[in-house]
């Protein structure tokens, strides 16, 4: 073999770009801490210390975020931080701002006062800034993560299992099966299972791809698998039908089914899977729409949300008429009335900051989740092992079909599936489970943007050049 | 309640803020794509690639030029160069522009031919797209995204 002669390029440190993140982040938080100003003294006409502790607590979060990445990840992308700080961010405020539209509705009404939910995510924030913390401590190279592939996919599977076989009266919220509620607290486990089984998928594929990609037929212009390499796919087709059967929740069912098809197809580089994923996907949705009403349902109101305003549709109606209202400007933080879409701090969240932001806040919201999704292809593209390309490639992919399903819902492009908006909506297991996904991609990011380190070159005595040898004789 | 004057001023202010921080945003991806691409070198003069075509000597190293490899030269055996960003190739590029398997020098009857292996950005031999095996004569360059790699004899 040929040895490599010289590698004398001492290239200069390249930039790590922690301290753009910083600004960034910096700015991040200013954008959140106006926003609540804005709320506050558009609704109650006063700023309280309030502000100042929620904003203090807030920034405390981003600040941790930020040494610890700067001494865990310090070539992590820069952008990644600051998008998720600003969303997080825009989630609390609008949460805040439900709280007290509520509060004031519950005045008006004579109602006991409902309890601030803002206070409580931002706990939420806290323990997911302890688990990203955590990931980024105990994962010091991504890679590592492959070796318990199989490992993470019993523990995903689990935990998507759990509250299919719990009794209802522990797992049922709002007719879906997906919670485990332990004294007082919800869990959804779906939303952990959701990134352990993204890693399980990464290594699968990445150990199976030349199967999965060389060895098939081909049929009218396309190559097709055989028929015993199609088995995890309709293992993934069945889970995810599995969820949807016994847990009723149609988002999570879509979101596995969806992420396995695009891992495979990123893994295989074969557009003969896509369309099988496409049939298959119809094929399930032809059975569920026959076999369940509550599918039917979703489905007959999207269709016609205002032939059923006064029931299922009532929603979606309240929603549509919040974006309505929004207009392109939006009616200002404080000026709307958000709070008359049910579930407005969970599924519906989107409609709430469409109705105060307009369509020019929905997409910049848009906008933010895009530049966490090219930050986590751009690190699939520039990370040079397999796994890791695969696993960042699913990671920000999950986030895009996740935000694309649930806004899809919330504006009528597609029928509603409860999903939550990564990072916004109100509610624990969401915003935890999603900083650790952010953990996996800062980690990934870091390996990608880490210069390589420069082998000392290998001399071999045969095959060195005689002139090189007689230099170093004559000095 | 606030004014409605500064309840108008809060409307677009946030917006037009939260869109700056897009706008910043994108200006460091901008940075972060333009950063790490090292200045294009023009290719060598054609009268020495040319004057080196006519020697029949064996080609024996392989040399460097330009991109952040610039310097690396690999002694020519007879085996098959694998040029990427795959750990496993020859010689790893650590170009963005690069693929993980992207090119490939053989040698066949003492001259070498590169193959590109169906990159995303392409494989250049001198001006020309590399489509199937082409020769590849002393000096001439082969660009790879920002890498410019020569065969010497």
């Amino acid at each position: 073999m040929s040895a490599v002669m010289a590698a004398p390029q001492v290239a200069a440190a390249p930039p790590t770009r922690r301290n753009t993140e910083l600004a960034m982040l910096a700015f991040a938080c200013l954008l959140t801490v106006g926003a609540q100003s804005i709320v506050d003294l558009t609704v109650t006409g006063s700023l309280t210390v309030e502000v100042a502790t929620f904003g203090a607590s807030f920034t405390a979060i981003w600040a941790v975020a930020h040494l610890v990445v700067r001494k865990l990840a310090p070539y992590a992308d820069p952008l990644l931080l600051p998008a998720v700080a600003l969303l997080s961010g825009l989630g609390l405020v609008i949460i805040h701002r439900l709280d007290l539209a509520e509060q004031m509705d519950a005045a008006l009404d004579g109602d006991p006062m409902p309890g601030a939910q803002a206070p409580t995510q931002l706990v939420w924030a806290l323990v997911g800034l302890v688990l990203f913390v955590a990931v980024l401590a105990v994962i010091r190279d991504h890679r590592t993560l492959a070796r318990y592939a199989y490992t993470l996919m019993f523990v995903g599977l689990v935990l998507l299992a759990i509250p299919a076989v719990l009794p209802a009266s522990l797992s049922e919220v709002n007719g879906a099966k997906l919670w485990i509620l332990v004294g007082g607290f919800s869990i959804q486990p779906g939303e952990f299972a959701k990134v352990a089984l993204i890693c399980f998928f990464a290594a699968y594929l990445v150990d199976k791809r030349d199967v999965l990609s060389l060895a098939s037929r081909r049929f009218l212009g396309l190559d097709f698998p055989r028929g015993r390499d199609l088995g995890p796919v309709i293992l993934a087709w069945a889970v995810s039908l599995m969820v949807l059967i016994f847990e009723r929740d149609l988002g999570s069912s879509l979101l596995i089914f969806g992420i396995f098809m695009v891992m495979l197809y990123v893994a295989t580089e074969r557009f003969s899977w896509v369309l099988i994923g496409l049939l298959m996907f119809m094929g399930g949705a032809y059975l569920a729409y026959q076999a369940f009403g509550h599918v039917r349902t979703r489905v007959d109101v999207w269709l016609d949300p205002f032939a059923y305003r006064d029931d299922a549709g009532f929603q979606i109606v309240q929603s549509l008429f919040g974006l309505g209202t929004g207009g392109l400007f939006g009616t200002g933080l404080g000026g709307g009335r958000p709070a008359t879409v049910p579930f407005a701090k969970t599924d519906f969240i989107a409609a709430a900051i469409g109705e105060e932001l307009g369509l020019f806040g929905l997409v910049a919201l848009i906008v933010l989740f895009l530049l966490i999704v090219e930050r986590g292809l751009r690190t699939a593209l520039v990370v040079r092992d397999s796994f890791g390309k695969l696993l960042a490639a699913g990671l920000a992919f999950t986030l895009a079909w996740q935000v694309f399903v649930v806004l899809g819902g919330v504006t009528k492009l597609i029928p509603l599936t409860g999903l939550t908006t990564p990072f916004v909506s109100y509610g624990g297991s969401s915003l935890v489970a999603n900083f650790a996904l952010v953990a996996l991609l800062v980690r990934i990011s870091d390996a990608a943007r880490r210069p390589a380190v420069v082998m000392a070159p290998k001399t071999d005595l045969f095959d060195a050049p005689t002139q090189i040898v007689k230099r170093t004789q004559d000095e | 309640m606030t004014a409605e004057i500064v309840v108008q001023i809060f409307r677009f202010g946030f917006l037009a803020l939260l869109w700056l921080f897009i706008l910043v945003a994108f200006r460091v991806v901008r940075a972060d794509l333009l950063g790490g691409r090292a200045k294009r070198v023009s290719a060598p003069a054609r009268s020495a690639v040319a004057s080196g075509r006519k020697a029949g000597r064996p080609l024996k190293l392989l040399r460097v030029t330009a991109g952040p490899l610039a310097g690396t030269r690999i002694t020519l055996g007879g085996q098959t160069i694998l040029i990427g960003r795959a750990d496993d190739s020859t010689l790893v590029l650590t170009d963005d522009f690069a693929s993980s398997r992207h090119a490939r020098l053989t040698q066949r009857e003492g001259r070498w031919y590169v193959e590109d292996l169906g990159s995303t950005n392409g494989t250049y031999l001198d001006q020309q797209r590399v489509q199937g095996p082409l020769a590849v004569a002393p000096g001439q360059p082969i660009r790879i995204g920002a890498t410019v790699i020569e065969l010497h004899q």
